[in-house]
């Protein structure tokens, strides 16, 4: 009995495993299927001509360059709001803190909005402060959206951290803040996941920049202008009737999986490099 | 002994002596450099540490005994304010540093925890290089000059018998290592910043025998300059190293007196009791 017991739980485990790697092989097999032979070293190094929509000529640079700049902003934006956070309500306040329980749970509200309203929220915000949906709206809009990832997953990460390390560092005579400079270092592989979850989400999100981000068949030169994003321009090129056009969507396709897997690769390394070298 | 709880209780109805009369130590110790007066401390309003009064003795080790839970660790902490950072705990009383009581309102607290080196129960190197982990003290204190610095660590590696181990590989990350190691880092890194007290949480209980054989030796050789004040749960060590020992039970002081006294010939029956090993 004990046996068969062992040997059910066993296949069921197995067969979950095989579903998670099947779904994955599919889903890229499709998408480089369709998406190769349209993918061209035009597709990332020239804009699209003949617009979007119908245009089967030129690429998606203006789509690749726009993602990365909001990307870029919107985590300049959340890690500067959400480390110090999580240090405060971590190390500065007291583990029974009311504050620090309050700020958790609208995190967890927040991490469960969808992106449409922060789209949507954003974009009004937008209209009530005069502004057209530009690049700056875009960042701001993504940043709101990753900002309770990144803040929740560094959170779990540094509640996990003993207490033995804090006191450490107090009772050599540290100060909060030269203390708190310590554990950061101690935190920097958590901070590195956190960051990477919050990429995941916000790079491959169309509904956030929709209306706050626009799109346009250029690059934007200022803060103010439009910003493509790729999600976007999969979107666009997807609900095309021409079929190059949808075969592009594809090849777009390719191109945002391969960014996000430098980005990963890239954030690894350099957590690993940087805790060889200082941890 | 059979039912361990059963006499917990019955030891409660024990009156206890006046704690006053119980500051035996001050008849036998001319030079004083920790004193302790009326000290209570309250977790949360249960009521840990009971009317404390006590001196503890310059330049000895002083080791404190008593059952798990009688606010040992609770009253080693109160020495360098580590209770500071918990709002639940309540202090009142005065305990006098170098003549300065460090609850009082215009002492630093930065300035008392520098005097306390702390070695807690297991060793927490810092996230950086074995260089760095001793150099942080005396760096966040002010000390700037390389050549200081290295002089520091160097120093003092070498005084915990580190430094012919790891000459290698100072620069490398500490966390790699034997945790034996690891203990003589952390309190090589807290002697850098030039402490005057030392406190000891149990400060060998997750070391092996030998490495527990290194840190002893180390504390008897340390007591020629500094107060050490260790709180242990292993009889056999306080009577090692120990030059004088403190009881305490359920919160209360309840016989201190110089080891082989102590040892030799308690007075109290509940002392007698805990040495025989009728609770623990």
């Amino acid at each position: 009995m004990k046996y068969l017991e062992e040997k059910i739980l066993k296949i069921i485990m197995i067969c979950a495993a095989v579903i998670i790697l099947a779904v994955l092989l599919f889903i890229i097999s499709t998408v480089f299927y369709r998406g190769l032979p349209a993918l061209s070293l035009d597709m990332v190094t020239k804009l699209p001509g003949g617009g979007f929509y119908l245009g089967k000529e030129g690429g998606v640079l203006n789509a690749i360059v726009g993602s990365i700049y909001i990307i870029v902003g919107s985590l300049v934006i959340s890690i500067f709001i959400s480390v110090p956070l999580v240090l405060y309500i971590n190390f500065y306040l007291p583990a029974k803190s009311v504050f620090s329980s309050v700020i958790r749970f609208s995190l967890d509200i927040l991490f469960g909005i969808p992106s449409i309203v922060y789209g949507a929220f954003g974009f009004s915000l937008m209209i009530y402060l005069g502004l057209r949906a530009s690049l700056l709206g875009g960042i701001l809009a993504v940043g709101m959206l990753i900002m309770p990832i990144m803040m929740r997953s560094f959170d779990e990460i540094t509640r996990l951290l003993s207490r033995d390390l804090p006191d450490a560092l107090l009772s050599l005579g540290s100060t909060k803040y030269e203390m708190a400079k310590v554990i950061l270092r101690q935190l920097m592989p958590g901070l590195v996941t956190a960051i990477l979850l919050a990429i995941g989400r916000g790079v491959g999100d169309a509904a956030t920049v929709l209306f706050t981000a626009g799109y346009t068949d250029n690059i934007p030169s200022s803060l103010n202008q439009p910003a493509a994003t790729l999600p976007l321009s999969i979107f666009f090129q997807l609900g095309s009737p021409v079929e190059e056009v949808q075969n592009r969507a594809y090849a777009s396709a390719i191109i945002l999986t391969v960014i996000i897997l430098i980005l990963s690769f890239g954030a690894r390394y350099f957590s690993s490099k940087f805790s060889k070298n200082k941890i | 002994m059979i039912i361990t709880s059963h006499r917990l209780q019955e030891n409660e109805n024990i009156t206890f002596p006046d704690t006053k009369e119980i500051s035996p130590l001050k008849k036998l110790i001319n030079s004083q450099s920790i004193r302790i007066e009326n000290l209570d401390v309250y977790i949360e309003n249960q009521h840990i540490l009971k009317d404390v009064n006590l001196i503890i003795p310059e330049k000895k080790i002083t080791c404190i005994i008593g059952p798990s839970g009688c606010g040992k660790s609770t009253f080693l902490k109160t020495l360098n304010r580590m209770h500071d950072e918990t709002p639940e705990v309540k202090i009142s009383g005065k305990i006098f540093v170098d003549d300065e009581n460090i609850y009082d309102n215009r002492v630093n607290i930065i300035d008392t925890r520098k005097k306390m080196g702390l070695l807690a129960q297991r060793p927490c190197p810092l996230p950086m290089s074995i260089f760095d982990n001793v150099a942080y003290g005396p760096r966040i204190h002010g000390m700037k000059k390389k050549k200081t610095i290295n002089q520091t660590v160097i120093q003092y590696l070498q005084y915990v018998g580190l430094w012919d181990e790891v000459r290698d590989r100072v620069r490398t990350s500490a966390t790699r290592l034997s945790i034996g190691q690891q203990q003589r880092l952390c309190l090589a890194r807290g002697l850098a910043i030039e402490p005057e007290y030392i406190l000891g949480d149990e400060a060998t209980s997750a070391l092996d025998p030998l490495s527990t054989k290194k840190i002893e030796e180390l504390f008897v050789k340390l007591k020629e300059k500094y107060t050490i004040i260790l709180v242990t749960h292993t009889l056999r060590q306080a009577k090692r190293i120990a030059d004088y020992i403190i009881f305490m039970y359920l919160g209360k002081i309840i016989e201190a007196g110089p080891t082989e006294e102590f040892f030799s010939n308690p007075k109290k029956q509940l002392t007698r009791e805990y040495l025989s090993g009728s609770f623990s």
